[in-house]
């Protein structure tokens, strides 16, 4: 009994050093840069070791939101979220294609597969560096066309300035609660299968309700900025997440062959037998069958997607707004403005947009584990 | 498999397939010409066609260059790739067969660490390595990685560890061993796979990483990556050195990928949480 307890012991101070490391380096360090954010260190002075700093509240946020100076950042944000969307859909999508391709067993499976999967082994410098080289106005992918005997493209693949899905940044607020009303009716639809007066109640009438009340008293909500400020989804970003998908729709393959292999194929002759088409295997019985791997996929290409920092460092430079992220954003104020605070503060941000996704399903695997 | 007949599905699932690898294969194809073309050859509207002269001297040259950061990132990666294997193998062996109360709830504090953006660590991390005196040079940069690799490391470990059956280890403890001599003498040499895996992960991830790169090291200790993006960064760059400099730096963790690909995947699908 009492070697047992000396085992448990020793088993304790193994991960001690570990657990100190992570705590300390993880915990310990965003409690820093939280606090960071509400300082005001900065400026001429902030690469002193011991750097004067003063605390000023949410300050650094409020700048970053409603601020004269924000709009880089604001935009940056705007630019993140088209981006996540796309990436998301154009991953999954694309990867759930190929894998179900696959699954059909062509001659040269595994040449395909090694195919579909390395550019997954790349680094972002890398694969943008050459992507930038592909995307040249007057050469690349605009000229493939000629090939074929047409005229060249003549699309501004990194440099457009022209948006779309414009909206207007004074009104943040309420098209925030248009979206919420539009969730909730969504899941609402959703839900209306299972349990109709459980949807209506909880989901259905309340997005209504809250998007007939924002359409009709929205202008009681008041404005994020004086002035008008628009953003919209920026066509020059369009290059970094066809490079991105290129990059990353081998890694959702991967999964999802994995799971398509692991469903038995009695299960899959069971379904062919009952008249299933092929379609309506993976659309009836796979795909369903294998939302734990959307759910990890999309966790996964969130996260990259919202550190997105060295691939647009490589493809479009630090120095050009249209197509900037808060990743490179928060790069650029921290070392080379030397705005810790606000760097902090944009750092912030984006910790609390992960971990919106995050914390929900870490919290699900951890119960799963208690389960088992 | 009854014999494939030349029906119009085939048609349809051959000819995607032919055209996905085409887009898949078009930047390997389009930095290898680059590469090989000469300076003067090389122009935007012809930079599909292949070379006319097949020049070499742009790898050699690119290596010039890029030699000093080739080297520290071999060295950055190995250190990094060996503490933190070996670290969370320890991890993983207490994770899965030593548990303790409040061991899954640190499991799972530990994996946020494998999700969070960096930059919301990066300032702290600056600082920290200031003071202790391990801002610029490779040591950081190599307790970084060890550090932020603990929580991934740690997750392969443990799910690999936990398809050793337990009772394996309730006999050795009956005869006497101990909670090292278990290890030693039982799991860590059923664990060689399992190093494979995570070895091969963490060396791409390392060898692939820039952002740490770029803001926790002074020139003479910058990695691959940052010597790269220097290299491509520059406004009247010849895209022959950028695309011949991709390649070199692609080359470990390419051959890596073609000739253990099958480790190479499951660390893939290990780095998914997913059991």
């Amino acid at each position: 009994m009492r070697e047992a307890s000396l085992d448990k012991l020793k088993a304790f101070l193994t991960l001690l050093p570990s657990m100190i490391l992570v705590g300390v380096f993880v915990y310990g360090f965003i409690g820093n840069t939280i606090w960071t954010s509400m300082t005001d260190w900065g400026g001429s002075g902030a690469m002193a070791l011991e750097p004067q700093k003063h605390f000023v509240g949410l300050e650094n946020y409020i700048d970053l939101f409603t601020g004269f100076l924000g709009g880089n950042f604001r935009q940056d944000l705007v630019n993140a979220v088209y981006y996540s969307v796309m990436l998301l859909a154009g991953a999954v999508g694309l990867g759930m294609f190929i894998a179900i391709l696959l699954d059909q067993k062509p001659k040269g499976e595994d040449l395909l597969r090694t195919i579909f999967l390395y550019p997954m082994s790349l680094s972002f410098i890398v694969s943008g560096t050459i992507w930038r080289w592909l995307l040249a106005p007057q050469g690349g992918v605009n000229v493939l066309p000629k090939y074929l005997g047409f005229e060249p493209l003549t699309f501004k693949w990194l440099s457009s300035q022209s948006a779309v899905l414009v909206f207007n940044w004074q009104d943040i607020l309420r098209i925030l609660v248009y979206v919420a009303a539009f969730i909730l009716i969504l899941v609402g639809v959703f839900k209306l299968k299972k349990d109709a007066g459980r949807a209506m109640k909880r989901w259905l009438i309340p997005g209504i309700v809250l998007g007939a009340l924002v359409w009709v008293f929205g202008s009681i909500l008041p404005d994020a900025l004086f002035m008008e400020e628009e953003h919209g989804f920026n066509l020059a970003t369009l290059g970094i997440i066809i490079a991105t998908i290129w990059q990353y729709s081998g890694y959702t393959m991967a999964l999802y062959l994995a799971g398509f292999n692991g469903i038995s194929q009695d299960l899959r002759d069971a379904a062919m037998l009952d008249g299933a088409s092929h379609a309506g295997y993976y659309r009836h019985v796979a795909i369903p069958m294998l939302k734990p791997i959307t759910i990890s996929a999309v966790i996964i290409l969130s996260h990259i997607s919202l550190k997105m920092f060295d691939l647009i460092f490589a493809m479009t430079g630090p120095d050009n707004a249209a197509t900037g992220h808060p990743a490179l954003n928060m790069y650029l104020t921290t070392f080379r403005g030397n705005e810790f605070s606000k760097g902090a503060a944009i750092a912030i941000v984006l910790f609390l947009i992960a971990a919106m996704f995050i914390v929900p399903y870490l919290v699900g695997q951890y119960r799963q584990q208690g389960r088992r | 498999m009854t014999a494939r007949k030349f029906t119009l599905g085939n048609v349809f699932l051959y000819g995607t397939l032919a055209l996905l690898s085409l887009f898949f294969l078009m930047p390997a194809y389009m930095a290898a010409v680059t590469a090989l073309k000469l300076p003067a050859d090389i122009s935007l509207p012809t930079a599909w066609e292949w070379p006319s002269v097949v020049n070499w001297s742009s790898f050699s040259d690119a290596l010039a260059k890029l030699r000093p950061d080739f080297i520290n990132s071999l060295i950055l990666t190995i250190c990094g790739t060996a503490g933190s294997t070996v670290l969370g193998s320890l991890n993983g062996y207490v994770f899965s067969k030593w548990k303790f109360k409040g061991s899954d709830v640190i499991f799972t504090l530990f994996l946020f660490g494998m999700f969070i953006p960096y930059q919301v660590i990066l300032i702290p991390l600056f600082q920290t390595l200031r003071a202790m005196n391990l801002y610029g040079g490779l040591p950081g940069l190599i307790l970084a990685h060890i550090v932020y690799g603990l929580p991934i490391t740690s997750l392969i470990f443990r799910n690999f560890y936990a398809q050793i059956p337990t009772a394996l280890i309730e006999s050795a403890r009956l005869d006497g061993a101990g909670f090292f001599s278990i290890y030693l003498r039982i799991v860590f040499p059923l664990s060689i796979p399992g190093f494979v895996v995570t070895s091969l992960w963490q060396f791409t991830q390392i060898w692939n990483e820039f952002l740490w790169g770029i803001c926790l090291t002074r020139h003479t200790a910058n990695p691959i990556t940052v010597g790269l993006a220097n290299l491509a960064g520059g406004q009247a760059v010849t895209w022959n050195l950028p695309m011949a400099g991709s390649i070199l730096a692609a080359l470990p963790v390419l051959a890596i990928y073609i000739f253990l690909g099958r480790y190479f995947i499951r660390g893939l699908l290990a780095g998914s949480v997913k059991e």
